[in-house]
């Protein structure tokens, strides 16, 4: 496809993915996971590690492309890229690797995340680095960790729409449900109930502790190459149908008390984008995949993706909409919630998973799938379709 | 507890904020307040720059209560309030502090069921940093 006439519609294809086991301490080091992920998923696309070009990954990742490349045997490197902002970067990498494939700079991309969140320190607890948000402002009072940032946010958002608890229930118990089925979820075969969130502990009220993600080491990674080469390719190909970055206007970080408009965060854009340059509706969307780091995040995403209405997401989540079978299946890995909590990559592989039909919570005949990214940060987002 | 970390935009409030006073940035042409502070103007581009005194009256926009884990520091308060107020002068610009009883009374004095959104609250200073009282009607 020429450059310029379709732009990246459909124009390259996600042809492999790989994954490390996931747990709450893994033996080996980041840079180790991160191999085993690529390695993986450079198999599983049935290419050869020296045919790799472009590299894209996004901040607070240890693991660096010289490292990657040499221990690989990658080829020579024509495009690298490393998108800002944490979680907000994950469907970023995938975008940068499609649009420099269109574009002629490169040929095979690889994408990818090692953390070890689950054994290694809290960045919040690291007060001599300047973390990504207006600390100067925040931190003196004791708002110290993302989960105080958002929790703030959500109480104006409960406030303001009179949204409860048991939405934010309903979406932690969504991806809890569907992890409860994959079996390389943290959380297979732990149920979660009411009764269990309802008198869990507080983090930062009105968040609880199942309202936040599950700190976890491992490391996933994907393979981009043009549609063109993905007919050759060992799987079938799961197509960049649309991708987006946001960083909106007046925009403060995940503090973003100043903006005119806090409740409207970089999903909004992102979303005006993503649609934009889209065959597809939200309608068409089969099933998301929503970076849930949080549980109210998911709430802002389905508004900002154009889901439901303006303060409609508490109640979009009644009925069970967000479970199998239901009007838009949430997570169904499990998400960061309850599958693992790797800045939003795993939500990449399980899109990818539903629209090759393999996923452990399958959507029947899936053929649109939204990915997201961090939501609070500047952020990005995928459609992939089969 | 962690001390303000000023950057060259910031420093003025806090030195402000020492000396008992709450002022923010303005715009030294075209006068729109702005927060947090920036090198220049996003209405009209003008470098120039003031610094404005306001009232510090305003009303919570929203607030949480922080539970373990936390800090060592913070720990030892929780759980505790963090509140965003909004400013009376300017609404757009919310300050992030505490509610306290009064100035200096410590983090997590303030009965959480105490706390409302709207309610009106000023500010007093302790120790170099803002914070915010309930006003009495
Ligand atoms: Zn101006």
């Amino acid at each position: 496809m020429a450059a310029g006439s379709g732009g990246l519609k459909d124009a390259t294809a996600v042809v492999g993915i790989g994954q490390t086991p996931f747990a709450k301490r893994l033996p080996e080091d980041e840079r180790t996971l991160a191999c085993r992920a690529v390695l993986a998923a450079l198999d599983d696309a049935g290419i050869a590690p020296g045919e790799v070009d472009a590299l894209a990954s996004y901040t607070m990742e240890e693991t660096d492309e010289v490292e990657l490349a040499k221990a690989c045997g990658f080829g020579d490197i024509t495009f690298f890229s490393k998108v800002g902002f944490g979680g907000g970067g994950s469907c970023a990498t995938v975008a940068h690797l499609a649009a420099a494939i269109v574009a002629g700079q490169a040929g095979v991309g690889v994408a990818w995340r090692s953390r070890k969140r689950g054994s290694g320190p809290r960045p919040w607890t690291d007060t001599t680095v300047q973390l990504p948000t207006p600390a100067q402002w925040t931190r003196p009072y004791g708002l110290l960790r993302p989960a105080d940032e958002i929790a703030m946010l959500t109480r104006r958002y409960l406030h303001e729409y009179g949204a409860t608890r048991d939405h934010l229930f309903n979406v932690a118990l969504a991806c809890r449900n569907r992890a409860n089925q994959n079996p390389a979820a943290i959380m297979y075969e732990r149920p979660l109930t009411r009764e269990m969130y309802m008198t869990s502990r507080w983090i930062s009220e009105p968040l609880c502790l199942f309202d936040n993600c599950l700190e976890t080491d491992g490391a996933l990674a994907c393979v981009v190459v043009s549609a063109e080469r993905a007919r050759d390719c060992r799987r079938r190909p799961v197509y960049v149908h649309s991708a987006a970055q946001s960083l909106p206007a007046q925009h403060h970080g995940m503090v973003n008390y100043w903006n005119d408009d806090p409740l409207t965060g970089p999903a909004w854009s992102a979303a005006r984008h993503l649609w934009k340059h889209s065959d597809l509706t939200p309608e068409d969307v089969d099933v998301a995949q929503i970076y849930d780091a949080f549980t109210p995040l998911v709430l802002l995403s389905l508004e900002g993706y154009g889901f439901c209405g303006r303060g409609e997401g508490g109640a979009f989540t009644e009925g069970g909409a967000l479970e199998t079978g239901g009007l838009l299946p949430l997570n169904t890995g499990g998400g960061g919630l309850s599958e693992a909590y790797v800045h939003g990559f795993n939500l990449i592989n399980e899109g990818v998973r539903q629209l090759r039909g393999t996923s452990t919570a399958q959507v029947p005949d899936a053929s649109a799938c939204l990915v997201t990214a961090g939501e609070g940060v500047p952020t990005s987002a995928l459609l992939l379709r089969s | 507890m962690l001390r303000p970390v000023p950057d060259a935009d910031g420093a003025p409030f806090w030195e402000y904020a020492a000396q008992g006073e709450l002022r923010v940035q303005a715009c030294g042409d075209c006068g729109e307040l702005r927060f947090p502070p920036r090198p220049c103007c996003p209405h009209c581009q003008s470098f120039a720059s003031e610094w404005r005194p306001v009232s510090g009256r305003g009303r919570v926009w929203s607030y949480v209560v922080a539970h373990p884990p936390l800090l060592p520091d913070y720990a030892a308060h929780a759980p505790y309030n963090v509140v965003v107020v909004e400013l009376d002068e300017a609404p757009r610009i919310r300050l992030v502090g505490n509610l306290v009883a009064g100035a200096g009374q410590p983090l997590g004095a303030f009965p959480p069921e105490n706390l409302r959104i709207g309610a009106r609250v000023r500010a007093v200073f302790h120790d170099g940093l803002p914070q915010w009282v309930p006003e009495r009607s």
